[in-house]
């Protein structure tokens, strides 16, 4: 984290004579009329208090009212507002141009995925892969309602909980290479959440789950780069979730003839 | 569902991580030993690495397979890591790379266990 720092007075004799400038380098693309996208510079005057974030609808009230982005929250959580800052994927709504000023910062649309509009990339792939993770509860046998709720120990609990904070802001797939090579590649963020399941005490799946996991689109295109966990706001680290997947499907691949329930042709 | 092909990664990975474990645990020793120590002739004493004694190590059941593991697994580990680099920064030989990597370590493994054999027991 950065250490805040200490908001401007507004009591300043000449306030006007402090306002500080930023130049945004914004990467835009209009479908209808772009061969490719292009950067556009905008002189943006902020407070310390602004996020990159504000930066950009600052240009969208000013500027360009055409520019597109996405974004909820502003508070980190809806996982809307990801894009690449200064070649870096981050939440743009927890990123303050405070932190980058004097320099001028560029702002782009996520790397890896096909951009759409200007900020705003085609998620679409990646919910097919949060749909292919069989991403419920998927219980070991029918239970019937007498039976009550499942009881579960904090020890249980604390398998799993961890994977269950992702926001689904598709920065760990901006920062993966391997996803960058071979877009069909299910990815960090599926895989953790995948993970979540097959981790919880309630769940009966993975074994159903494991001929994605060990198939040509699964853990093995990862090289342990590591860089989505860095990346990840809400430290998921799916890169962790990847990883002991592969050692879970190296035992399936080996083992399947001892046991064989499930898994990938 | 669409139905999906099983990898094969898992037998290349296994090697990868069974060379990289005995790499990250012999190698840096190995190195020192046998390109520091004993052309210098620092440490350990004189003629620790001479003919008798390699071969006398290369026919115990336990040093030939040391020696096969050592050789076969390190290459395997290398194998793998320089195959994946190459992807990496791009260069996608696919199967030219593949058996070029994982050729070169089938090669080593099948000429030391040769070796190791024909030294005796
Ligand atoms: S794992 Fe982290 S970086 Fe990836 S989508 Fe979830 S919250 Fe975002
Ligand atoms: S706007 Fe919701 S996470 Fe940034």
């Amino acid at each position: 984290m950065v250490p805040l720092v200490k908001r401007q007075t507004r009591k300043g004799k000449h306030p006007m004579s402090e306002q500080k400038i930023i130049e945004i380098e914004v990467l835009r693309y209009k479908p209808e009329s772009d061969q490719a996208p292009h950067s556009e510079v905008y002189k943006v005057p902020f407070t310390d208090d602004m996020s990159v974030l504000q930066g950009v609808q600052y240009i969208k009230d000013n500027f360009d009212g055409s520019l597109t982005f996405r974004w909820s929250c502003r508070m980190a959580i809806c996982g809307s507002c990801g894009m690449m800052i200064n070649g870096i994927p981050k939440l743009s709504c927890e990123s303050f141009l405070r932190d980058y000023y004097p320099n001028r910062i560029t702002v782009e649309a996520l790397a890896n995925f096909p951009i759409e509009k200007d900020l705003v990339v085609d998620l679409s792939g990646f919910i097919e892969k949060l749909e292919a993770i069989q991403p419920y509860i998927i219980p070991k046998e029918p239970r019937t309602l007498e039976q009550g709720e499942y009881i579960q120990t904090p020890e249980q609990f604390s398998q799993y909980i961890q994977f269950t904070s992702c926001i689904n802001c598709t920065l760990c797939y901006a920062a993966c290479p391997q996803v960058g090579l071979n877009p069909d590649f299910i990815g960090p963020a599926a895989m953790a959440l995948l993970h979540r399941y097959n981790m919880d005490s309630r769940d009966g799946g993975q074994a159903q789950r494991m001929e994605l996991v060990a198939s040509e689109e699964g853990v093995y295109n990862c090289s342990a780069v590591g860089y989505c966990s860095e990346v990840c706001p809400k430290h998921v680290d799916p890169g962790n979730a990847v990883n002991v997947n592969k050692i879970n499907a190296a035992k399936d691949y080996f083992l399947r003839f001892l046991s064989p329930k499930g898994g990938a042709q | 569902m669409k139905t999906r092909k099983r990898s094969n990664a898992p037998i290349f990975w296994g090697l990868f991580g069974a060379g990289g474990m005995l790499a990250a645990l012999f190698g840096p020793m190995l190195v020192f030993i046998t390109g520091v120590a004993i052309p210098l002739g620092l440490l350990l004493p004189a003629g620790t690495m001479s003919y008798p004694k390699m071969l006398a190590f290369a026919q115990n059941f336990i040093g030939k397979g040391f020696i096969f593991a050592v050789i076969s697994l390190f290459l395997w580990h290398a194998a793998h890591r320089i195959f994946h680099s190459l992807h990496e920064i791009g260069i996608h030989a696919g199967f030219g790379a593949k058996l070029l990597t994982y050729g070169v370590a089938l090669i080593g493994t099948v000429v030391s266990a040769v070796v190791l054999l024909r030294v005796g027991f």
